[in-house]
């Protein structure tokens, strides 16, 4: 199971980056995507959205099951992967990677700190595994 | 030209120009378009099926042969009642099917005494003090039902004040849908440790801007809510509406009344406790039962007795919500409804809650010995939920039923349960076909154990194996078109 150092957590399962150019980039973890199963198909958020952290904010999936994403910090919506549209099964190829969801620009960027590191999402994995 | 099992062709592909299943004698008379206008008909004929009368009958006679169905073995999908349809109420129903709705009140007298004699009794089922028969299924009643609060909320002057519907996170996904079709944002609450709504969860959720609060008792999970009255009675206290959702009545039916646990609104799934047709996507029948506070806005139009002892329909009620579906709801289904009540009566109805909980906990016990873990130990109504030992897929177990000559239980259902299978017998299978199912789950289990691999081939003996789900769900093709000599799809599939 890969979970990058680099990447902070939420109980929930979303990733989210450092931040970089005012925004932090969102996806669901190595993880959340080997408990889904084949996602067959993604409803993402409109760019210019407002967000409160924890608002369900994106809808994944698989053949088997439907999985609110929520939003791990507060702010406004700058980006979202339109290409998930037509290649859902890139969340699964690369969750860390082209299966990004959406990227927000924070509120406050020191909300990323209250996330889980990489250590503590492990032990989350681990219970619920 | 019957071709192999798993490639049965189209009706279509069976066609031969000039072919025909009868050939009726010309008939001289005006031309067509002197009768109805140049305008409206075709310049081509419609491109439908030439064929035989036995390539017809063959046709559809091999399509049947390969379905499953509850006329040929155990179906006992979780949440979906799939109870046996006595076939005496498609010959009650049969004697009706000559009205037409259009007929004067005068001359359906017989029927329209039914459909009111049918109100009454599913309000007395649900201890409610009326009810519309005219929604055509289980979610359309679900909009029936919270349309008519949302009008009771505008009505007193709360609507912009009431927002939210609270649904649990276990339950079917119209409840939420529904909420969102009449403008609400819904509040999902968790399920407790012991498979009931938790109760500190609900009470946090309520407040002034709760429109209504949307369960089914007992729970999708199938528990029974102990703590019915006090969700209740928390929902009032905030003025909230508590609406049922009967996909799970045939738990309760004839033994304890939604009404009488405090709901304010509830629709019955009659194609599930009342057996009528289910398979094929319907029709449904999702007859809606309103305490008295919320008649006001029952749709049009209602059934009644007028004070000659007639029965007539009442067209115009201006607190009415208005039309919900044309004429008077599915009336075939509203027909073999009352049959099947009819013909049990309340003892029978009570008898039906009693085997259907019954079969279940036997199946649930079984499941258990076999191998399979409950996600909640303890006393089931009419379905259960459990999943298989650790290692092994619900999927894997699913296929290999299909071997067995046995539809799977409902499976990945409820989303709260990991590797769900939700499994509902009903009342209408006997002890032996319980037992039959319950071994062949267990030679299941026991050929996964000696080979872990073995499952994966599942199933091996039906006409069609694994079907590519996941690409049937990321390209679905929704639209049968020709087929080119390469076999290829001639038209770009959409």
């Amino acid at each position: 199971m890969d979970i990058p150092a680099s990447l902070r957590y939420a109980r929930t399962h979303e990733w989210t980056s450092e931040l970089e150019a005012d925004v932090v980039t969102v996806g669901i973890t190595d993880f959340a995507q080997d408990q889904l199963g084949d996602v067959v198909f993604v409803e993402l958020p409109e760019e210019g959205a407002r967000v409160a952290a924890g608002d369900a904010l994106a809808v994944v999936e698989s053949v088997k099951t439907a999985s609110d994403i929520y939003a791990p910090v507060a702010g406004t919506v700058k980006a979202v992967n339109t290409e998930l549209e037509a290649a859902p099964e890139k969340i699964n190829e690369e969750p860390y990677g082209g299966g990004w969801l959406f990227r927000i620009e924070p509120d406050d960027p020191a909300d990323r700190d209250t996330l889980l590191d990489a250590d503590a999402y492990r032990v989350v994995c681990e219970e619920e595994s | 030209m019957n071709g192999r099992q798993d490639e049965l062709p189209t009706i279509f592909e069976r066609s031969a120009p000039g072919r025909r299943a009868a050939r009726p004698p010309r008939v001289e008379g005006p031309a067509m378009a002197d009768l109805l206008g140049a305008e409206v008909l075709r310049s081509a004929p419609p491109a439908l099926p030439e064929v035989s009368e036995l390539d017809l009958v063959r046709h559809y006679t091999n399509l049947a042969h390969r379905q499953t169905s509850i006329d040929g073995n155990v179906y006992p999908l979780g949440s979906c009642t799939m109870k046996y349809n006595p076939k005496v109420h498609e010959e009650v129903a049969a004697a009706f099917e000559d009205l037409h709705p259009e007929q004067d009140p005068s001359s359906v007298q017989g029927l329209l005494e039914l459909l009111g004699t049918l109100q009454d009794w599913l309000g007395t089922i649900t201890g409610m003090d009326d009810v519309t028969l005219q929604p055509a299924a289980g979610a359309h009643g679900e909009l029936t039902g919270i349309l008519m609060i949302r009008a009771f909320h505008e009505a007193n002057g709360e609507g912009a004040q009431r927002r939210n519907v609270i649904v649990p996170d276990a339950a079917h996904g119209t409840n939420p849908a529904t909420a969102g079709m009449v403008g609400y944002d819904v509040v999902e609450v968790p399920t407790a440790a012991d498979g009931e709504v938790d109760l500190a969860a609900m009470k946090a959720a309520l407040g002034p801007d709760t429109a209504a609060v949307m369960l089914t008792n007992p729970s999708t999970v199938g528990i029974f809510e102990t703590r019915i009255q006090e969700i209740a009675d928390a929902a009032h206290a905030v003025g909230a509406q508590l609406y049922y959702d009967g996909a799970n009545l045939n738990a309760i039916v004839g033994k304890a009344r939604p009404g009488d646990m405090g709901f304010d609104v509830v629709h019955m799934n009659l194609h599930k406790t009342l057996t009528t047709p289910h398979g094929g996507g319907g029709p449904g029948t999702g007859p809606v039962g309103v305490k008295a506070h919320l008649a006001p806005y029952l749709p049009l139009p209602r059934v009644r007795q007028e004070v000659d002892g007639t029965w007539g329909l009442e067209e115009t009620r201006s607190t009415s919500i208005g039309r919900m579906r044309s004429y008077y709801g599915n009336v075939g289904n509203l027909v073999r409804a009352y049959a099947y009540i009819r013909s049990l009566g309340a003892e029978g109805l009570a008898n039906v809650a009693e085997m259907a909980v019954l079969n279940a906990n036997y199946l649930r016990v079984r499941m258990r010995e076999a191998g399979f873990q409950p996600a909640f130990d303890r006393t089931c109504m009419h379905e259960f939920v459990a999943r298989p030992p650790e290692g092994i897929s619900t999927n894997d177990v699913a296929k290999a039923l299909l071997d067995e000559g046995m539809h799977p239980m409902t499976v990945y259902f409820p989303m709260v349960v990991k590797e769900a299978m939700m499994v509902e017998p009903t009342e209408t299978e006997s002890l032996q076909t319980l037992d039959a199912y319950a071994d062949a789950l267990a030679r299941i289990l026991q050929r996964a154990a000696r080979d872990p691999g073995a499952l994966a081939e599942a199933p091996t003996t039906t006409p069609v194996r694994r079907l590519d789900e996941v690409a049937a769900a990321r390209h679905p093709v929704l639209r049968w078109s020709p087929r080119d000599e390469d076999g290829e799809a001639a038209a770009a599939a959409d």
